[in-house]
């Protein structure tokens, strides 16, 4: 269960939000500039809350009352980001590796197998990051989060910059995670088609507020991506 | 003429030995000081920035008399790390390698730090979230990627203290065998009446030196930046 209760002043913007969700796939649905991105930054423990509470199945990772703020390191929480982010001087296998070496984890080849597998990067792992299409990219560096043995993954618009073909590539392995992995996930988005198939609870945010909750009938109605 | 003599012989082997050391010594300090300087705002930045850069624009005679007064015998740090540590700096090789270490570090610090600047602090923050500490996050991203700029500011510092003249023989003279570099043997090759030619082949071997560290340091950028471009 995550639970997010935080305010953060950001310029002119600010982010107030509060929710609790049980799901498999917690959608964070809105706008650009309504606020998904820092919402889950301050998740990640990349940006931290002026006032508020995160937890995590009841640990406390944020809690401005008791000066509690749980460094980006400790949290476990695995992060893919928009634009993959991964190591331009590691190749792919030294990629997926890190989180692993950096956590001081066991070596698992079975576990890793799966990942590979799952994601259908075997024939990859030789290569630098530089030699991969996007695509490829963002299925390494969803691995790269898989294999940090995360307890939660966040998901910042994963497909946004990639183009309908690549989309098609992405979101069934996407959908297997969520089928096979166990990990619960917040997958930040705005387009509703993208989440209607993916999440099974959404948060709707504007201007940094959220306004709606709960399953998929929030979203706004198929025939109009907003 | 090509015959160089052991008194040339034991300058060139002192000067790569003083560089050598000043530039070992001085990079670890130089990656730190690039670090805080590229990626840390702290009260009083900007003077720290001020005095890396003075001995680029104080006349090194300055800066040589300056380390005589600091760690010279009788100067207050000199006298402790004589009696501590038993490290004496006055005319000694080891007082020329530390006027080189000074003399260079500007040159040293200023390439790492821009390529520490130019390592991009997402990486760094993906890193964070696979667990990486901030001091691993430093070895495993940071530092590999801004490996260029550290080995172009080696063999830049490397060059500059090979060629270190003022500060040097003023704070540790020009002793034969001990603090007589290159640059000291061709100064006292040129006031001697017959020294001319000996004086152009140690300009010969110091041309080959800076050459070879130039090509060395081109040969080492271009390893570096195909590493890091992912191919």
């Amino acid at each position: 269960m995550l639970r997010v209760d935080v305010s953060k002043q950001l310029g002119e913007f600010s982010v107030e939000a509060s929710f609790a969700s049980e799901g498999r796939v917690t959608g964070l649905f809105g706008a650009s500039g309504a606020g998904k991105s820092s919402l889950i930054n301050m998740i990640a423990g990349l940006l931290q809350p002026d006032r508020g509470v995160i937890s995590i199945d009841g640990e406390t990772l944020d809690n401005t009352a008791e000066h509690i703020h749980i460094p980006v390191h400790r949290r476990r929480i695995g992060y893919v980001f928009q634009d993959a982010r991964l190591f331009p001087h590691l190749d792919v296998r030294h990629n997926l590796d890190y989180g692993r070496r950096m956590n001081r984890l066991a070596d698992d080849p079975a576990a890793r197998k799966r990942v590979i597998d799952l994601l259908d990067i075997g024939n990859l792992l030789d290569r630098r990051p530089g030699r991969l299409s996007g695509g490829e990219r963002h299925r390494v560096a969803l691995g790269r989060a898989l294999l940090s043995q995360p307890r939660l993954l966040l998901l910042d618009e994963p497909l946004s910059s990639l183009d309908e073909e690549r989309k098609e590539e992405i979101l069934p392995y996407l959908m297997r995670l969520r089928d096979e992995a166990g990990i619960p996930m917040v997958y930040v988005s705005h387009d509703a088609a993208e989440l209607r198939q993916l999440a099974t609870e959404i948060v709707m945010l504007r201007r940094g507020r959220v306004t709606a909750f709960g399953g998929a009938e929030v979203l706004p109605p198929a025939v109009s991506p907003a | 003429m090509f015959d160089i003599s052991p008194t040339e012989w034991t300058a060139i082997q002192l000067s790569l030995r003083v560089a050598t050391v000043a530039t070992l010594v001085a990079t670890p300090l130089g990656i730190a000081v690039a670090w805080l300087l590229a990626r840390r705002e702290f009260w009083g930045k900007s003077v720290v920035d001020a005095i890396i850069h003075l001995p680029l624009v104080l006349p090194p005679v300055v800066t040589g008399y300056l380390l005589l007064l600091t760690f010279g015998r009788r100067g207050l740090v000199g006298t402790w790390l004589a009696d501590h540590l038993g490290l004496v700096f006055a005319f000694r090789w080891t007082g020329a390698a530390l006027a080189c270490g000074i003399m260079s570090f500007p040159l040293l610090v200023r390439p790492i730090r821009l390529s520490i600047e130019a390592v991009d602090q997402r990486l760094e923050q993906a890193a964070g979230t696979l667990g990486a500490t901030p001091w691993r996050v430093f070895l495993s991203v940071t530092l590999p990627l801004a490996l260029p700029g550290v080995l172009g500011g080696m063999v830049l510092g490397f060059a500059k203290a090979i060629g270190e003249f003022g500060a040097t023989i003023t704070f540790v003279s020009n002793i034969p065998g001990e603090t007589q570099t290159i640059s000291s043997a061709i100064y006292s090759l040129i006031q001697t009446p017959d020294g001319d030619t000996a004086a152009l082949r140690l300009v010969v071997v110091s041309v080959l030196i800076a050459m070879a560290a130039l090509i060395a340091s081109e040969w080492f950028a271009q390893r570096a930046t195909q590493r890091l471009h992912g191919n």
